[in-house]
């Protein structure tokens, strides 16, 4: 190819680089069933482990007797706790700064809770032998209702914690309470209730939901008791906090044990957290000197790893008669199940949920939460969002409206009454976050024009007279949903896990021929990250997308990072991607002074090249600088071309979005129909408009999932009523609406390349704006707020509340 | 366990085996033939990410026993290249339309819209949204396979491709 002939224009086209739809480099091997996820590994004397599990809510379990489990053929050894306490490893630690057992010890705190795990040569056999344990069990009262944890006479759920008045974050004032949290000012924000001319107070329930990633949490644990060294293959989206904590907790030396995280089939944050499977399997390996697979069953998945939500949120607005918010105030109940399994950073119990001021200008604000105990599982992962995003955004939202109700104006125009302006960023938030940019009302007013607001009421005020003369048994809602997430941690200052600061990474090594390898901290479960961190380096560096390969998930050439969930991959590692390339560029423009004979400042980047300044015929490509770094660089410098980074952001990426959503429900059936979703995002610089656009399909299909019929629910005694696909809502290609997708783009001024993060926005912002829709709907009959999930026979139910069927 | 003989063709070849009666038709596929290609979602026949095709039909290959599969021809994702190797037309739409993210359903969702196809060779939209409602996919929005299953239509059909307006 003669580079001569061909425009800037032309030669950055052909680098694939940020900005193009690039087609992804993984689904050459996905669509021919190439892909390489756990549970196609397949060891030499691979034996396989199964848990036996409470069937009880809560229950002392008097007596485990394994005898006819390990007396059937095929099985190799049995572990309850007490074959645990001899390696000290019955209990772990979780990321929450809490305890949590990995096979029961005295109780069971609720239902499926991992009993006995079952070592067998075939899966078959381990499952029926998971049966022969024989548990004799002493039922315990049941609590499964948060706002009845603290009562006096509540069942306790953790005797282990009896006497203990402080937890990992402070006080706690009951023996259910996990902590208190609070954030913003106080003071101001009751003074400024106090002079309010309109307030409004609702109990905005987020219920209990599951991530449930396609494939489910699985793990193949292999320890070589010759070199003493524990290889450990795993869904996990964080594998470098898996080796650590893994190493923390079995006194394995940290660089004796590999992680791996092959291909994962979805995470959705279900897949951050260590899960006793991962524990036994450990353990079962070194008992047996062999390879232990453990793969959970999705009844297993939906009823025991990592649930998300169950807030629990009073939320209050006050504002002036004209509409302008002065203060909010929340207090939560979280339902943290058993054990303070929560994924987030570890100063944040309640993760970043004082977002919930949201896109607004609130002088003043409040937040309060308390977390408690009670009989469910342990998580509280961020499903899809950033640490408890999800949550604000559906309160505020909701909140916003049910005020735009009471103050007879339309949601829209109070949203743009209160929207943050744009000479206001970077714009410090009541609780103290510093929100990096954002052009609000341009973004609401593009999503209201696309869709034809103005015009979309007129129809639905005609629609509701219609309905008033009995002339139609149809209600039309129309969602509005303004968003601004936090993602991207985070700054040292602020985020940690465990003490590991949020940094992330990426290490790049250019070859000899102009090709090259990058490997980072981060893990990719579905989101194409060898495709897009191959743009950004094509861009930064001038080398085609196509010759760089990108590698995660193995911690022995992986350098450390904290992992990919909470849309922290494209701020963080991105970021720690351009400026490795950094790095790598000012070498290599050294290396091409010296051959071209000038000085580096009489240089100037062209796309892939460094060309001499006003005589552009003089240049030398980055490939045949890569060649000329391993033989011909100038005295005294270093040979090769690579380069890491650890990049530690000076602050969160606030991205932002517009939805509107228009329902029509049947009053007579509760059959709710999406008529239109409009979604605006604003993530800053675009890396791959495909890939974006594929996220956001996903994230509104899964808010959709959510607003719509997702709950994991529990009946009084504690049984899980909805742990299978029989009873848990997952929509398929019926059910879901069709997308309409939008931007607009404010590059966010502290990250290198400008981009804040996608994927989690649609979910943040979706289930706010469905639920605002259903509500919409219903709204001039005087309903204020109608509950998640808006399924069919719920939203029968309302109807029914409003008096809407004949008697 | 007494061991059952059977004997079926897979992706054009004859398999013998001895199995136990009560193993599951996808872990036969899996673990004794090693095609790892269908993949397991769930144990309730709901998310369809174990289809494979089975004379001339779709099947949820976790609920079936291998045995079930005796004298049966059955087709997996592997065996839907074309025989020079290059990619089958709806392995190629996936990739074109960007009709998968994370790969767990993909296999599934392909070998299932083949028979679809099969069945119908000019679906519209709402058939193929029907045709794969079996097919649970937790990452698209299904609208890209959607597009896929659209592209590689007209492809074989010998017809333009054209993008319904958004």
């Amino acid at each position: 190819m003669n580079d001569v002939n061909l425009t800037s224009e032309q030669r950055a086209e052909r680098l694939q680089g940020m900005g193009c739809k690039r087609k992804r480099v993984e689904d050459i091997r996905f669509v021919q069933g190439k892909g390489n996820y756990v549970d196609d590994l397949k060891l030499p004397g691979m034996l396989y482990g199964d848990f036996t599990r409470s069937p009880h809510g809560h229950a002392r379990v008097k007596k485990i007797d394994t005898s006819k489990a390990a007396a059937l053929p095929g099985v190799i050894a049995v572990l309850t706790a007490e074959t645990l306490k001899t390696v000290n490893l019955a209990w772990m630690p979780t990321l929450a700064g809490d305890v949590q057992m990995v096979l029961a010890d005295g109780k069971v705190l609720y239902q499926n809770q991992e009993v006995a795990f079952v070592i067998a040569e075939d899966r078959y056999t381990a499952a029926d032998a998971a049966d022969l344990v024989e548990v004799e069990y002493e039922p315990l009262p049941v609590n499964v209702d948060p706002l009845k944890a603290m009562a006096p006479d509540a069942p306790m759920i953790r005797e282990d914690l009896k006497d203990k008045t402080d937890g990992a974050h402070g006080k706690r004032n009951h023996y259910n309470h996990v902590f208190n949290w609070q954030a913003g000012d106080k003071a101001a924000t009751d003074a400024a209730f106090a002079k309010a001319d309109v307030t409004i107070k609702e109990l905005i329930v987020y219920p209990r939901v599951h991530p449930c990633p396609l494939e489910t949490c699985q793990c193949v644990a292999s320890f070589d008791k010759i070199r003493g060294e524990l290889t450990l293959w795993g869904t996990f989206q964080a594998p470098h906090v898996i080796r650590t904590v893994g190493s923390l907790i079995s006194k394995i030396p940290e660089h004796k044990i590999h992680v791996i995280a092959p291909d994962i089939g979805g995470g959705f944050g279900n897949k951050v957290g260590a899960y006793s499977g991962y524990i036994c399997a450990i353990v079962a390996s070194i008992v047996t000197g062999r390879p232990v697979k453990w793969v959970e069953d999705r009844i297993e998945n939906l009823t025991t790893t990592a649930f998300a939500r169950d807030f629990h949120m009073e939320t209050e607005i006050a504002a002036t008669k004209d509409g302008k918010v002065t203060a909010l105030r929340c207090y939560t109940i979280a339902d943290h199940g058993a054990f303070d399994a929560c994924a987030n950073a570890t100063k944040w119990p309640a993760g970043l949920f004082s977002i919930i001021s949201g896109s607004y200008d609130f002088p003043a604000a409040h937040v309060s939460v308390d977390g408690v105990y009670t009989n469910k599982a342990p998580g509280g992962v961020a499903y899809r969002c950033s640490f408890r995003v999800t949550e604000a955004a559906y309160a505020i939202e909701r909140a916003m409206d049910i005020l735009a109700q009471k103050l007879g104006m339309d949601p829209a125009e109070l949203r743009m009454k209160n929207l943050i302006r744009r000479e206001q960023f970077p714009y410090t938030s009541a609780f103290g976050w510093q929100y990096d940019s954002g052009d609000y009302h341009v973004a609401l007013q593009k999503a209201m024009d696309t869709v034809g607001y103005k015009k979309l009421r007129e129809e639905q005020k005609a629609k509701q007279d219609a309905f008033k003369r009995g002339e139609t048994r149809e209600l039309m809602g129309i969602g509005v949903a303004f968003f601004t997430e936090i993602v991207g941690a985070g700054p040292s200052r602020a985020c940690d896990i465990l003490g590991i600061a949020m940094f992330d990474s990426a290490e790049i090594r250019i070859h000899p021929t102009g090709t090259g390898i990058c490997r980072l901290g981060t893990k990719s479960q579905g989101q194409g990250h060898e495709t897009t961190y191959a743009q950004i380096i094509a861009t930064e560096l001038g080398l085609p997308a196509d010759n760089i390969t990108v590698e995660e998930g193995n911690t022995d050439t992986a350098p450390y990072g904290l992992g990919t969930y909470g849309s922290r991959s494209t701020p963080v590692s991105g970021a720690a991607t351009a400026m490795a390339c950094r790095k790598i560029k000012a070498k290599a423009q050294m290396i091409a002074a010296y051959m071209l004979e000038v000085h580096d400042d009489d240089l100037e980047w062209d796309v892939d090249r460094f060309r001499v300044k006003g005589n552009p015929e003089r240049f030398k490509t980055m490939t045949e600088l890569a060649w000329a770094a391993y033989h011909e660089v100038p005295p005294g410098m270093e040979p090769g071309l690579e380069a890491v980074n650890y990049y530690d952001p000076p602050n969160m990426t606030y991205p932002f979005g517009a939805y509107i959503c228009v329902v029509d429900v049947d009053v007579d059936t509760g059959v709710t129909k999406v008529r239109r979703f409009y979604a605006l995002d604003d993530c800053g610089t675009r890396i791959n408009p495909m890939i974006i656009e594929g996220q956001i399909h996903g994230g509104l299909t899964e808010a959709f999932g959510i607003a719509m019929g997702q709950e994991i629910h529990y009946d009084e005694d504690g049984n899980v009523t909805t742990g299978s696909f029989l009873d848990y809502f997952l929509p398929t290609a019926v059910e879901t609406p069709k997308w309409e997708t939008d931007w607009t783009t404010t590059p966010s001024p502290h990250h290198p390349i400008g981009a804040k993060g996608v994927g989690e926005s649609p979910n943040v912002g979706g289930v706010p704006c469905f639920a605002n829709a259903v509500n919409d709907a219903f709204a001039f009959l005087g309903s204020t707020h109608i509950p998640m999930p808006h399924d069919h026979w719920r939203t029968w139910m309302a109807a029914d509340k409003l008096g809407l069927h004949a008697s | 366990m007494a061991k059952t003989h059977i004997t079926l063709k897979v992706n054009g070849k004859t398999v013998e085996a001895l199995v136990e009666p009560r193993m599951l038709l996808i872990h036969f596929l899996r673990e004794q033939l090693n095609l790892t290609g269908p993949h397991i979602g769930c144990e309730t026949s709901h998310c369809g990410a174990c289809t494979v095709d089975l004379d001339g039909k779709s099947v949820k290959s976790c609920t079936m026993f291998a045995v079930q599969a005796n004298g049966a021809e059955v087709v997996t994702i592997e065996g839907m290249a074309n025989a020079d190797g290059t990619l089958h037309v709806l392995q190629e739409a996936f990739r074109e339309m960007h009709g998968l993210q994370c790969g767990f359903c993909t296999p599934g969702m392909i070998t299932r819209a083949h028979r679809l196809l099969q069945e119908n060779s000019n679906p519209s939209e709402e058939e193929i949204r029907l045709g794969i409602s079996g097919n649970l996919c937790r990452c698209t929005g299904y609208q890209n396979i959607v597009k896929a299953v659209q592209y590689a239509a007209a492809k074989l059909n010998g017809v333009a491709f054209q993008e319904a307006a958004e």
